[in-house]
Order: C-alpha cells, then structure tokens, then sequence
C-alpha cells in the first residue's frame, strides 16, 4: 500500500504527460473485492458487537457500527481522502488536495499500480469506516447517539486522517522514518492502536454502566456474536491481503499469515481458558480469532507463518491477561475495544520486528548504506506507537470534553435503563416477548 | 403466607432488585410479559409514530410471610417509582398463599419460603 501511495504522489504531477499506465484487470478484480471484503466487516462487527450487550441495546449498538457506515460513508469521499492521501500542509501534519474533494479529480486516473484510484479511494474508504467503529465498543450501553455521531465525524478528522497521512501517505513522516519506514501493512497504529487508545480515553471518560461491575449484565445474543467473529475472520482476508495494492506474492503472504494469526490466536485463547477455568468458551475463541488478526495486521507484509504462529498466540496471551487486569481495575471497557484491538494492536506492532522475513531487512540495510538491525527497527516500531497513543489519546480526550459539554455523550439514568434501542432510536430488536 | 406479585417497568427491574437485596429479600421470580394499562409507549417504524397496544412489562413473584409483607412492598414501590410516580410505573398484587412446598426436603408452610 505504501509503495503505491509513493509512487502515486510523485506521478500526479507528470499524469498528463506520461505514457498511460493501464488497468491491470487481475489486481483491480482482487482490489474491488477486498473493497467489499473490508465493508463485509463492519456488519461484522455489529453482530459481534450487538450479541454481546443486553437485549435492550442490541439496536443502539449495531447502529453504532452501521451510523460509521453512513457518516464515514459521506465523510470520506467529501474531505476524508484528501486529508489522508494528498499532500502534506501544515508541516505534514495533515494532507490535502483540492483534486481529492469529493474525488473529482480522480474520475480517469490508473495509479501505477495498475488499478482505478477510485477503487484505492473506496478500498481506504473501507478503513476509515471500521476504525471509528471499534471505538464503540469501549462505551456500549451508555452512549447519546447524536453526540457519538458528532464524536466519530470529527475524531475521524482530526485522529484517523491525520495518522493515516503520517504512517501512509508518501510523504507521512511515521512513513518515512528510519531506514525503511514504520511497518504498518495494514494499520496496526493507524486503525487498532489509534481506535484502541481513544476506546480507554473514552471508557475512563463517560465512566461505568450503571450498577458495573457490581450486577451481571450477560450477552443478549452470542451465537450472532460467533456470526460476527466468522465474517471479521472472512473481511479480514481484504483488509491485510488487500493491503499490498496487488495480486501477487505479497498478497499471497498477507493472505497466509493473516490465516495463521487468526486460528493461532484463537488457539491460543481456548488453551488458556481450558487451563484457567476447565471449559473452552465460545466468546473466548471469538476473541482469539480477533487478537490474532489485529497482532497480524501490521505484520502481514513481513513475516513469515512462524512469525504469525508467534504473533497469534502472543496477542492472545496479552489480551486475555489485560482483560483479567481490567477487571480488576474495575473501568468500563464494556466490549474490550482497547483490551484487543489496543493491546493486540500493540503486541503487534512492536513484536513484529522479531520475526521480519531476512530479505526486508537485507532491503532496509542497502537502503541507509550499511546495517539494519531489528534494535533500530524496533526503535521506529516504538515511536510510530508512541506517537499513535500520544496523539490519539489527547486529541481524543479533548473531542470527547468538547461533545460531552455541548451535545452531551453520557446518557442519563433513565434513558440508560431502558436501553438505547428504546430510548435513542424508539425501536426494539426482538420481538415482543422477549423486551426489556 | 402471601403471594406478592409486581407489574413494574423494565427499566426498574435493577433497582427493586438491588432494592430487595438490601432488604434481605433475596428469593424472587422475574419475568418478561406484555399487558396494557394507562400507560401508552410510542414507538417509530419508517416516519410514523405508533403506539403497540401492548407493552412489554417486568413481573415479580415473591412469597413471603405475613411479616415480611410490608417491607416487601414498600421496598418495590420506593424503587420502581419514576420519581415522584409517573403513569406505568406499575401495580402490585397481594394474594393469599395457601401452602408452599420445598421439593428438596418437602417442608411446608412458613419454613419453606
């Protein structure tokens, strides 16, 4: 995806002049159906989601990921894109360029990659949408729904756009930064790290559930959070595979790797599990199969099955220790949104360098002249997470202020107990007997 | 014995819950019914408003001795009250309880409650 971007920035200047480059219609089928593969998550995560919160929120809940749909939906190609993908102002703090608003400068561009920029934009478009999404889960139950829908348009102008040009735009900073830049195939920092910090922010900012920890509060519905779980795995395969802007070797890697991260994740998972409590659940393997692919996420340009082996189980391993941690600390992350996209995010991200396949790093020695080693990469690995938690974090606290006070996020008691379904949007997902 | 049965509002189950486990009432029966009262519940589908003539309600068994009776029901209506009272907040129902049998040990009457 960086290689492409790259490439992208330095042609748009000589488009005219150059020869033309054409569509490769192999890579551009594969990229329109990582496109739909990458959208096919975000219902995914309103099963997953939704099953996992009482039955009087089940709806608020899936409109938390289906209104990222819509808002992102409209967002993106209005102004998105441009902040994300075009040049650096502002010192590189963001991106813009006019021939992006509303994509009306790309309506006959082939990237040099070979494929429609159209289809690049929708397919980042896809990205932009999850990542606002996950957050939700940090604040299930508790949530205004037009003071979430404000919190994401602007968090994800002022946190996704921003980190998204400096780890991915050609002339991002995070991407150029040490000998061959932050490794972040698919967004470890720019989708899991970033919506995983602001997920905390957010849970220690609203606060507690009514009556958390204190009473249960089961799961409405976990057989569609299985479903959920099933069509991440399945969506996931665009979103990594997707990521090498191709249909070639590196998309065969990144589809391979991300296949092992999952299943060693959740392996790992249910292993823990039988050890800790004696029985394998089903939410467990559920969270396995997630931790493993968000570890993979920034790895699956680099590493090799071993490394994904590794990177699977050690993100399990993090995940449920931080969940058991959080319980104990008593915040509300009601759905765990840091507890495995924050904390696998991470494991990734830094982990990763201990398995990079010898040939990157052989590329990355001859590119600063001499030697590499995984201590420097892992140096530019560090600060490309510090930067993500730093700037996601306090951009995030102040959104979060900003919406509080004036739309107000928090609900209040009685709207929260009759549930959002009811209050929020004045419907209910099940049918009538089973209310409440 | 009195059987003491409670219509409340769903979103009041929690607190007569937490409520009765204060006051050391802790052996109940919940469950999920529709019925209708005065209370009318407005609901949206496709741009209209519509009003379900049936609305979902929470009902709350307990069997109690006599002289748990009043601190039962004082307990539900101070907690399931929408402040001072609102419409639907709910009704009890109070019954005599002719006999009640454990199953485990087949005691009967006062002790098996």
């Amino acid at each position: 995806m960086l290689f492409l971007s790259v490439a992208s920035l330095f042609l748009q200047g000589t488009a005219h002049a150059a020869p033309a480059v054409v569509t490769d219609t192999g890579t551009t089928a594969w990229m329109l159906t990582s496109t739909a593969l990458v959208l096919l998550m975000v219902p995914g995560l309103a099963m997953f989601y939704g099953g996992l919160v009482r039955t009087k929120n089940v709806l608020g809940t899936m409109m938390h990921s289906f209104s990222a749909m819509v808002i992102i939906g409209v967002l993106w190609p209005l102004v998105g894109y441009a902040l994300s993908f075009g040049h650096g102002i502002l010192g590189g703090f963001v991106g813009w360029d006019s021939r992006y608003f509303m994509l009306q400068g790309i309506d006959e561009t082939i990237m040099p990659t070979h494929i429609p920029e159209y289809v690049f934009a929708m397919f980042q478009g896809k990205f932009a949408i999850i990542t606002p999404a996950l957050i939700a889960g940090a604040f299930a139950e508790r949530v205004n729904f037009k003071g979430y829908a404000v919190f994401i348009a602007l968090w994800s102008i002022f946190v996704y756009s921003p980190i998204c040009h400096w780890v991915w735009a050609a002339d991002g900073f995070l991407f150029n930064l040490g000998a061959a830049g932050a490794i972040d195939f698919a967004g470890g920092t720019v989708v899991h790290i970033s919506s995983g910090i602001t997920a905390l922010v957010a849970a220690l900012y609203l606060g507690k559930r009514r009556a958390y920890p204190n009473n249960v509060m089961h799961p409405n519905n976990l057989v569609m959070t299985l479903t959920g779980a099933g069509l991440l795995w399945v969506g996931w395969f665009g979103f990594n595979a997707g990521s090498a802007i191709a249909s070639d070797l590196a998309t065969a890697r990144a589809l391979t790797v991300t296949q092992v991260a999952a299943a060693a994740g959740a392996f790992t998972w249910m292993i823990i599990e039988i050890f800790h409590h004696g029985k394998a659940t089903s939410l467990g393997v559920a969270s396995g199969i997630l931790a493993g692919l968000v570890a993979i996420t920034p790895a699956a340009g680099v590493v090799q099955p071993s490394g994904a082996f590794a990177l699977g189980a050690l993100a399990a391993l993090f995940c449920y220790t931080a969940i058991l941690i959080k319980s104990k600390l008593g915040y509300d992350d009601s759905l765990d949104a840091f507890g495995v996209h924050g904390v696998g995010g991470i494991v990734g991200a830094l982990a990763l360098v201990f398995f990079i396949r010898p040939a990157w790093m052989a590329d990355a020695a001859l590119k600063v002249g001499g030697s590499w080693t995984i201590w420097q990469q892992l140096g530019v690995q560090a600060t490309a997470v510090g930067v993500t938690i730093i700037y996601a974090g306090v951009v995030s606290f102040i959104l979060l202020f900003l919406v509080e006070k004036t739309i107000g996020l928090r609900i209040n008691e009685n709207d929260e107990m009759s549930g959002l379904d009811h209050s929020m949007h004045g419907e209910h997902g099940y049918g009538l007997i089973n209310l409440n | 014995m009195k059987l003491i049965t409670a219509i409340i509002q769903p979103d009041r189950l929690d607190h007569v819950r937490e409520a009765l486990i204060q006051a050391d009432i802790t052996r109940i029966t919940v469950s999920r019914v529709t019925g209708h009262g005065r209370q009318e519940d407005i609901e949206i589908y496709r741009g209209q408003k519509i009003a379900p003539n049936l609305i979902p309600k929470i009902r709350i068994d307990i069997a109690v001795n006599n002289e748990f009776v009043d601190i039962t029901v004082d307990t539900i209506i101070q907690a399931a009250s929408h402040g001072a009272g609102e419409i639907g907040d709910g009704k009890i129902f109070i019954t005599p309880l002719e006999e009640c049998i454990r199953i485990r040990t087949r005691e009967r009457g006062g002790t098996a409650i």
